[in-house]
């Protein structure tokens, strides 16, 4: 584990005020979608499930031909693919094309993928303003931080972290009521598309038959951000393709109830190309922007490349004993959570943190509440025994390698192992019916660090062994 | 060129050569029997319980008298869906209509304080109403405005989205924007509290004729 991430995780955690927003909201989350999936409501809720991860998992065994699908109904609809390996082609492209069209300002709709990318950040440095609209992610700009949460990117802020924010960025009088604060956010972002010259958003899924994104939003600023302007630039991961418009009957009804328990959300919008001949509004122009950025390289593990079915529902995240700990921003990277810890390791490379796949328990809650199935805690060992090899062949785990040989030396020779626990349970002090450390020399790094976070129980009086060999006589 | 280069990275980590997948997983779509009266019942309950009104209009009549009171003279603009012209609802007083410029459009939404439309379908199951845009029906009317009123003819209503799939396998064959509208704007980024009216409409109509 690097000193990074255990700094942060160790903020959280003697944090009180922010352990109560996290574990407040996500309790809220686990809630509204308890009551979207229980059988009297969603009788096949399982069978549902079942059916997305087979249709997700042919789309991704299949996907250049999805790929090549989508891009020839994309481009008969009159729109444009753009292929893009890293978020600086997909830079270079939105700078070219602004300057092209002369555009300054680009409004955003909420996109975990231009998140991964830091798509606001590469293009502000070129003069362009991008501004995000969707609330949450609007607050979390004005404070310069990276989303807390895949749904709700602001989950750790409260009303009075916004009264403050809003109050220095915007320079409005102090407000503490949550509808007037979404109000000033409203009248400000209303003015930010009326202007603006682009609207750039993600896609929650690629449809390959209709050549079409679908995308899932609760405000409208999706809507806003993809109708208003006279350009509209969809950027999307090459893993949220299904096949068929149909199989959206499956996936809308997971999607919405898993995030935030809604049977659908407030809008879907289903689009495909700018506006057509005699429509009134809508884009003129329409791009869509398939990113790679490391998503090839987790494909090429048929163990592990189930990742790639994620629909980034954020219900893992919410059921996440860890999540529920360390919070969002202790993670490495812009994905957070149980889906964070199994696609961070794939994307960033193995060793990118290698406290990460440990920092699990591995209860198996988030495999529980997947609406595709994604068996994450199976993924969770794989990554652990990657960094393990990883780590050898770096030659970084001399100690630990050594102190296993020994472990499974003495494990081998049953007397010896008798002995040593024996003589373990005399050592250790204990004054409350578990371990807290060991004696003088031997309590030293790893292992006064691992004693000092756990309740490790003194072994019983006669052990199991001891305990046989009287019954037998 | 980035696309052969992603494309052959895809072909390579799958080991595939290109050429037709083996057929994906038969589509799931189940619809369920419900009367028409059923459904009515069922849109009009969920959309009040996302805190939407409903009126269910004898006659188009009823409808156009309710969005008279509803409107109450202020400013609105309808699109340009033949029934609401032929309802005599385009023609209320306050009404502006008949938009075919995009600029116009868009200052008369950005000012108006209620957007009427009618709708293509509506969802019994889920509250839903579905709105393909085209030269008849803009988006912008159920977006900008602060109040959305949108009317649906009552054999236009639906049992849920597999019956909306089923009958348009292929939505963007009839329009390149097909949107599903489930209550009212609303948010709960702020300490999972809801609020109703960010960016689009805080308060949604939807009168069955």
């Amino acid at each position: 584990m690097s000193a990074a991430f255990d700094q942060k995780i160790h903020e959280t955690v003697t944090d009180p005020r922010l352990q109560l927003a996290i574990y407040t909201a996500t309790g809220r989350l686990i809630e509204k979608r308890r009551g979207a999936v229980d059988d009297a409501v969603l009788p096949d809720y399982q069978e549902l499930r079942t059916q997305a991860n087979a249709v997700k998992q042919h789309t991704i065994e299949n996907l250049d031909f999805y790929l090549e699908q989508l891009e020839e109904n994309v481009t008969a609809h009159g729109g444009k693919v753009v292929w893009c390996q890293d978020g600086a082609e997909v830079a270079d492209f939105i700078l070219k094309l602004a300057k092209e069209r002369q555009a300054h300002l680009i409004v955003k709709s909420k996109s975990m993928t231009t998140e991964e990318i830091d798509l606001n950040e590469r293009v502000e440095k070129h003069g362009l303003e991008s501004v995000e609209t969707d609330l949450g992610e609007y607050i979390l700009q004005l404070a310069h931080e990276r989303p807390y949460h895949i749904v709700a990117p602001a989950l750790h802020k409260t009303r009075y972290d916004v009264a403050d924010i809003f109050e220095r960025t915007l320079g409005v009088e102090r407000e503490e009521v949550i509808e007037k604060q979404t109000k000033i956010a409203r009248s400000v972002l209303r003015q930010k598309f009326l202007a603006a010259d682009i609207g750039i958003s993600g896609a929650n899924f690629l449809v390959a038959d209709s050549g079409a994104i679908v995308l899932v939003e609760n405000e409208g600023n999706a809507r806003l951000s993809t109708t208003a302007p006279k350009i509209h630039i969809a950027v999307a991961g090459i893993e949220k393709l299904i096949p068929r418009a149909q199989d959206l009957a499956v996936f809308l009804k997971l999607l919405g109830r898993s995030a935030t328990g809604q049977p659908l959300t407030v809008y879907t919008s289903m689009l495909s190309g700018p506006r057509r001949e005699g429509e009134i509004d809508g884009p003129d122009e329409f791009y869509l922007v398939l990113l790679d950025n490391g998503r090839t390289k987790v494909l090429a593990d048929e163990e592990k490349r189930q990742a790639l079915y994620c629909i980034r529902c954020g219900a893992c995240l919410n059921h996440c004993p860890v999540y529920r700990k360390i919070g969002g921003h202790s993670f490495p990277w812009v994905y957070s959570g149980p889906i964070g810890a199994i696609i961070t390791p794939q994307f960033m490379g193995t060793l990118h943190e290698p406290g990460l796949p440990f920092a699990s328990s591995l209860c198996g809650a988030c495999a529980e509440v997947c609406p595709v199935k994604i068996d994450i805690p199976q993924i969770l060992l794989d990554l652990r025994a990657d960094i393990k090899e990883a780590e050898t062949k770096q030659g970084t785990n001399r100690w630990e390698r050594l102190a296993f040989r020994m472990w499974s030396w003495v494990m081998r020779r049953p007397k010896l192992y008798e002995m040593a626990s024996m003589m373990a349970a005399s050592l250790a002090p204990s004054n409350d019916g578990y371990i807290r450390n060991l004696p003088g020399p031997m309590n030293v790094g790893p292992v006064a660090g691992w004693l000092s976070q756990r309740d490790l129980p003194v072994p019983a009086a006669r052990s199991f062994r001891q305990q046989w060999r009287r019954r037998r006589r | 060129m980035s696309r052969e280069a992603i494309l052959q990275r895809v072909r390579t980590a799958l080991g595939r050569t290109g050429g037709a997948p083996p057929p994906p997983p038969a589509v799931r779509i189940r619809i369920p029997e419900v009367a028409v009266d059923d459904r009515i019942a069922s849109l009009r309950a969920k959309v009040e319980a996302l805190a939407g009104k409903t009126l269910l209009a004898g006659s188009p009549a009823e409808a156009r008298e309710y969005v008279a009171n509803v409107i109450a003279a202020r400013t609105a603009v309808a699109s340009n869906a033949p029934v609401l012209a032929e309802w005599g609802i385009a023609a209320l007083p306050g009404v502006s209509t008949g938009f075919y410029d995009r600029e116009e459009l868009r200052v008369a939404c950005a000012a108006a304080d209620f957007g009427i439309t009618a709708a293509d379908y509506a969802l019994a199951d889920t509250g839903t109403l579905v709105m393909f845009s085209s030269q008849e029906e803009a988006r912008l009317i159920s977006l900008l405005p602060p109040v959305h009123l949108a009317l649906v003819p009552r054999e236009r209503i639906l049992t849920g989205l597999d019956e909306l799939l089923t009958l348009h396998p292929q939505p963007m064959d009839r329009s390149c924007s097909m949107v599903l509208i489930t209550g009212p704007s609303r948010t709960a980024d702020i300490e999972q509290i809801l609020v109703r009216g960010v960016h689009g409409p805080g308060e949604i109509h939807v009168v069955v004729v």
